[in-house]
């Protein structure tokens, strides 16, 4: 139990999947001109990493892995599937965002107007897919990798809304022309991920 | 985005490297460059730029895969059905990019090592799915693989400068080799470099010299 409270809170604050590792940035940049945009952005992306991570540790361990298809026979006990992790991992995640943008669609039309071409495009936020293969690379069990993929997606949404919260405030300042729009967001950022770094003093 | 909205017709007799075709290059250098200018494919070109080797080994792999899935989708693209296009995509660079993986982990296997989860993460890599989507879905499959190169090398040309950057200012080498060491200066490597922090601070300084000087704004 506390292993799994060590890894949500490591996955949360210091190995914030924006942060630390860079994941996801193409729509974290994209979305965060709005708070409650951003939001809603970062509540779908903890809902698919939440469904995706367990779903593609189950694929992994029972499928992927060499000697995980022993249950079909002897033959099948050398057989390697390593190979195909990229496709069937990206397949898992594609499915599970149809899903999540019906959902959306259905109880929240408003949202899904806001969201527009961001909620597809979750398929390819870095983020999920890199969910699932440090999950893999770090061999964590089933509990931790559910517990990894809902923290990476709480961190991912306080940094989004931390972004947001930002930018709203930044466009009564007067920033140098050439500056203004990314190439300040990226300095932000920068500042931003200076000051999570202050959580590496936790002791877990 | 506006280079691409004018679907650009490449007639059969039209030379191989006709002046259009070679804007397909030029351009992402520049003007239309994927990282400073569209905003595409920053996961990566932030993570992989601690050292010069693994930032070229991975603009390399991300302009294969580029110019391959761009020309397989755009032969491909009138028997795709729209509404499944993502899947259909995604299938076809996640194939690419297995290939340069495996590729990459049976020649230069220490690189793979370092890059670890972000070769993997081409296939979500937004450069690929943006090109797709913006060019290869309604161009000629030549010219949708001029598309991909032009955009691999634009990533990787502001991929090799973040990385000269923060090698030479953060543990003072280039392409591992100790220059500073080497002219027998000591040199007290930057730390803030090495981190994701100093990335940052240093795409947007690129981006911030890039735009004072092609005029680019934003509002």
């Amino acid at each position: 139990m506390e292993n799994l409270i060590n890894i949500g809170i490591r996955s949360i604050f210091i190995d914030n999947m924006i942060f630390a590792y860079f994941l996801g940035m193409c729509s974290f940049l994209a979305v965060s001109k709005k708070v409650k945009t951003a939001f809603g952005l970062g509540v779908a992306v903890i809902f698919v990493l939440g469904i995706t991570t367990p779903i593609n540790w189950l694929i992994q361990y029972k499928l992927l892995t060499p000697g995980s298809l022993a249950f079909l026979g002897e033959d099948f006990a050398n057989v390697d599937l390593g190979f195909l992790q990229f496709i069937v991992f990206i397949a898992v995640i594609a499915a599970m965002v149809q899903l999540t943008e019906m959902a959306v669609e259905r109880f929240s039309p408003a949202l899904y107007g806001a969201l527009g071409i961001f909620l597809p495009l979750i398929a390819v936020n870095c983020a999920i897919l890199g969910g699932a293969l440090f999950m893999v690379n770090r061999s964590y069990t089933l509990p931790e990798a559910t517990v990894y993929g809902i923290g990476s997606g709480i961190g991912w949404l306080l940094a989004i809304v931390a972004l947001a919260g930002v930018r709203e405030k930044m466009s009564y300042s007067n920033v140098p022309a050439p500056l203004r729009g990314l190439g300040i967001t990226f300095i932000l950022v920068g500042l931003m991920s200076l000051g999570f770094l202050s959580f590496l003093g936790f002791a877990l | 985005m506006s280079a691409e909205t004018a679907v650009q017709e490449v007639k059969k007799s039209e030379p191989l490297f006709s002046k259009k075709n070679r804007k397909l290059i030029t351009n992402p250098l520049d003007i239309d460059n994927p990282i400073t200018v569209q905003v595409l494919g920053i996961c990566s070109a932030l993570a992989v730029t601690t050292q010069m080797k693994p930032a070229f080994i991975m603009a390399l792999s991300l302009t294969v895969v580029t110019a391959s899935s761009n020309a397989a989708i755009s032969a491909l693209r009138n028997t795709i059905p729209s509404r499944i296009r993502i899947i259909v995509q995604l299938a076809i660079v996640s194939l690419w990019v297995t290939l340069v993986s495996e590729l990459l982990k049976a020649y230069v296997y220490d690189v793979s090592k370092q890059l670890s989860v972000f070769v993997g993460l081409i296939i979500t890599n937004c450069i690929v799915m943006g090109r797709l989507e913006a060019y290869a879905m309604g161009n000629k499959p030549w010219p949708s693989f001029l598309d991909g190169i032009g955009n691999g090398l634009g990533y990787g040309m502001i991929l090799m400068i973040i990385a000269f950057f923060r090698e030479i200012l953060g543990s003072g080498a280039i392409f591992g080799y100790k220059i500073f060491e080497a002219a027998g200066i000591h040199y007290q490597g930057n730390g803030l470099m090495l981190l994701p922090a100093g990335a940052c601070i240093l795409v947007g300084l690129i981006i911030w010299v890039q735009r004072s000087i092609n005029g680019y704004r934003e509002h």
